[in-house]
């Protein structure tokens, strides 16, 4: 029994590892928090590129990383609702709380598109706070790593300058990428595009697109046959040019689309880790407009 | 700060409406004031369209300041639900078709709870459930459920506070709550998988479960394997034990659990949890020898021991098309003490505060279930409850001059059950169910029940654990 309690006590004295330990809900802030911090900090990110953020398992393994984080990087408006919350509350651990130092809400430090007129359940899955689907437009990117880094710096202050110089040096790359990016992209201005699930109005919003048609009846609901034959007829006056989704959704929808109304289906990485050509942020996008450019043509 | 503005226009106003007596004012002093005024009036307007351009200017250069002024509203974690607290509703309704008898206790298991929470044949309402719960302090977060019956009884299924600062991976929770013995005591009946309750929940702490009116300390181990040892003293008035009126605890559990992942689309979790408690004059409906009903009592000691395992896949972790739950249990009890029997009537010749001697009982049992979502929105399931006849000891003789030897609890025989289920979800608020059990949980008796479900819940809904 002295044993035992010596043990314990050695456990919770575990000694706090000197890099910071970052838990990422989604793929994208762990990939933009290694590029602020390099090596100074541990990421650990809790869902991938196949998975539906919306609809997560509070898995153990789950509450046991979020135990040992110093900052929890969230992306917010509700996205996490369905699971987030259950591992803060088992984790016991106060920094990672609402309105604590160590809880960082992408969503909180960019413009949102969509929001709600009305918030009544009988419209699906709609976030009250706007759409959160935030890191489709690479300038979103850059703000939320600027609030990043300061949020790094003032939990990290020994190390804040080298994460302000990671920052800096991030920025200075992404700008010369979003002028290539919108460069090559120019083409798809003005396009007309159908949309499997509501994901994407930030990229629209970033390359001049036009969304005429979501597939998905209401948000996070799937489509069926009859609807997506009236979603058809109504599409096809204005004359689609692809129908979108992302890696994580399911494929039959948008391929019945695509074999019906005879236009390309593009699968979007969506983040980091959708697709094989998809490894950071930089080549997320790359990704992403090569595979719009493809359909488009 | 804001709510000084609306003041000003209202003064001026009242200043304007103030009957000036013209005749007393001079011509020329009227015309300097007027003169004044315009001279005010153009400055005025001179600057006010200054601020206006550099206005747009400011908007034009920094967008990021515009965006972030749009959305002032929308902070950090300043919100779980739109209301404060996150108030949520579930209602269940079934209609349930099975044989009818009169008292459904499980052969060979002293009968636990209360039998009014027994289904009903035909359409019933089950209880609905009135939850609130918000973070209370940056500390400290508090849950309160009602569950009303069908006869409009409110009672308290969980007020409790737990803390969320306590850090070193505890948290301390005290008021009543579902004791976290086993895998599915825990869960709300809301959230189980089939309609009714396992039969061994049933024999173990009576349909509704067992809970706790204590504390109960979780620890979670700093390692990348979830690891988690959990305590609870409790009042322990609940079946298996009985109100004691005591200082002190009456009821204890420990309990450990473990899980991972394995690979990205597999999940588990493992537990052992032992509960402690005592029982006082716990009451039961027995036959006497004369078929008089009466009271059968225990006093003692009782332990259970509850092994759980849980195993999920979803293709990639990712469970919106298709995932597969197992789960299984597994119990064993022991109990030792006096039996006695009691007639409240006064009828019985036998029974009248009559001692029958020392009754050591050890059983044990378990079920295994598996709910498959072959397609969005749909999910059938299995589950076999089973559980053993186990061994009482106790004086023959002197119990079965009392009490009649056909009483259930004295049957030997192994109670089984095997259910079937569908299930629709139209969204993860809404589910419909259709359910065939073949209940042989009663000594001759194969009951083939057919249970048609609805479960909805409305408003906040807070996130479910694993």
């Amino acid at each position: 029994m002295r044993y035992l309690l010596i043990g314990l006590l050695a456990l919770l004295a575990w000694p706090a590892q000197a890099a910071l330990n970052v838990f990422a809900t989604v793929p994208e802030w762990a990939a933009l928090a290694r590029e602020i911090g390099g090596d100074r900090i541990k990421v650990f990110a809790a869902t991938t590129a196949l998975q539906d953020p919306h609809r997560i398992e509070a898995r153990p393994s789950l509450i046991a990383r979020a135990r040992n984080a110093d900052l929890l990087v969230a992306t917010g408006a509700e996205l996490e609702v369905g699971w987030l919350p259950v591992l803060q509350r088992e984790a016991g651990n106060s920094r990672i709380q609402p309105g604590q130092p160590g809880y960082f809400e992408a969503a909180a430090h960019v413009r949102l598109l969509d929001m709600p007129a009305s918030i009544d359940r009988a419209a699906g899955d709609v976030h009250a706070s706007g759409n959160p689907h935030i890191q489709t437009d690479p300038r979103n990117l850059l703000k939320v790593g600027a609030a990043l880094t300061e949020r790094f710096a003032a939990l990290d202050p020994a190390n804040a300058a080298a994460y302000r110089a990671g920052h800096a040096a991030f920025a200075e790359r992404w700008r010369a990428n979003l002028a290539r990016w919108e460069k090559q992209a120019a083409p798809l201005k003005g396009m007309a595009v159908v949309s499997q699930h509501k994901a994407w109005p930030y990229l629209y919003d970033w390359l001049g697109m036009r969304e005429i048609a979501v597939l998905e009846p209401k948000p996070g609901v799937e489509p069926t046959l009859a609807h997506l034959s009236r979603v058809r007829e109504q599409a096809m006056a204005s004359k689609p040019r692809m129908v979108i989704r992302a890696a994580y959704d399911a494929s039959r929808p948008s391929e019945w689309f695509a074999q019906e109304a005879k236009v390309p289906a593009v699968v979007l990485p969506f983040t980091v880790g959708g697709s094989d050509d998809a490894g950071d942020l930089t080549t997320l996008f790359d990704s992403t407009v090569a595979r719009l450019l493809k359909a488009a043509q | 700060m804001h709510r000084v503005f609306p003041l000003v226009p209202a003064a001026l106003g009242a200043l304007a409406a103030f009957p000036v007596s013209a005749a007393s004012a001079a011509d020329a002093d009227l015309q300097a004031l007027r003169a004044e005024i315009a001279q005010m009036k153009q400055s005025y307007e001179q600057r006010i369209a200054a601020l206006e351009d550099r206005l747009k200017q400011a908007e034009a250069a920094t967008p990021q300041a515009r965006a972030s002024d749009d959305h002032s509203a929308h902070r950090e974690g300043g919100r779980a639900d739109a209301f404060n607290p996150e108030i949520g509703l579930i209602l269940q309704g079934q209609a349930k078709s099975m044989k009818d008898v009169p008292e459904r206790a499980v052969s060979g298991y002293w009968p636990a709870g209360h039998a009014h929470d027994e289904d009903k044949r035909g359409l019933s309402l089950k209880h609905s459930e009135l939850i609130l719960s918000a973070n209370i302090d940056p500390r400290f977060r508090g849950v309160a459920r009602f569950a009303i019956s069908r006869n409009g009884e409110v009672e308290v299924e969980e007020a409790s506070v737990s803390t969320l600062g306590l850090d070193h991976g505890l948290t301390l929770r005290g008021g009543r709550f579902r004791s976290e013995i086993g895998y599915q005591n825990a869960l709300h009946p809301h959230q189980w998988d089939f309609a009714d309750a396992t039969l061994m929940q049933k024999v173990l702490f009576g349909a509704e479960g067992y809970r706790q009116d204590g504390l109960q300390l979780k620890w979670t181990a700093p390692t990348e394997l979830f690891l988690q040892f959990g305590a609870e003293l409790g009042r322990g008035d609940r079946f298996p034990g009985s109100d004691r009126n005591k200082n002190g605890s009456g009821a204890g559990v420990l309990f450990l659990k473990l899980g991972d992942d394995v690979g990205a689309s597999h999940a588990w979790q493992a537990g052992l949890s032992l509960l402690r408690t005592r029982a006082s004059g716990r009451e039961a409906h027995f036959e006497d020898i004369a078929a008089n009903e009466v009271q059968g009592l225990f006093s003692g000691r009782s332990r259970t021991a509850v092994a759980d395992f849980t195993w999920k896949w979803a293709p990639n972790g990712n469970p919106k098309e298709r995932n597969f739950k197992f789960q299984t249990e597994v119990f064993q009890r022991s109990e030792s003490g006096d039996f006695s029997c009691n007639d409240s009537n006064g009828t019985s010749t036998t029974c009248a505060n009559t001692a029958l001697g020392g009754l050591a009982v050890r059983q044990s049992g378990g079920y295994a279930q598996a709910v498959y979502q072959f397609m969005p929105r749909w999910r059938a399931g299995y589950r076999h409850d089973w559980l053993g006849k186990g061994s009482k000891s106790f004086d023959a003789g002197t119990v079965f001059a009392a009490l009649d030897e056909g009483n259930a609890y004295f049957a030997d025989y192994k109670p089984r059950r095997d259910s079937v289920m569908l299930d629709w979800s139209n969204s993860e608020f809404s589910r419909l169910r259709l359910q065939y059990a073949r209940d042989r949980s009663m000594l001759g008796i194969v009951d083939n029940q057919w249970t048609l479900q609805y479960i909805m819940s409305l408003g906040a809904h807070g996130a479910h654990k694993f």
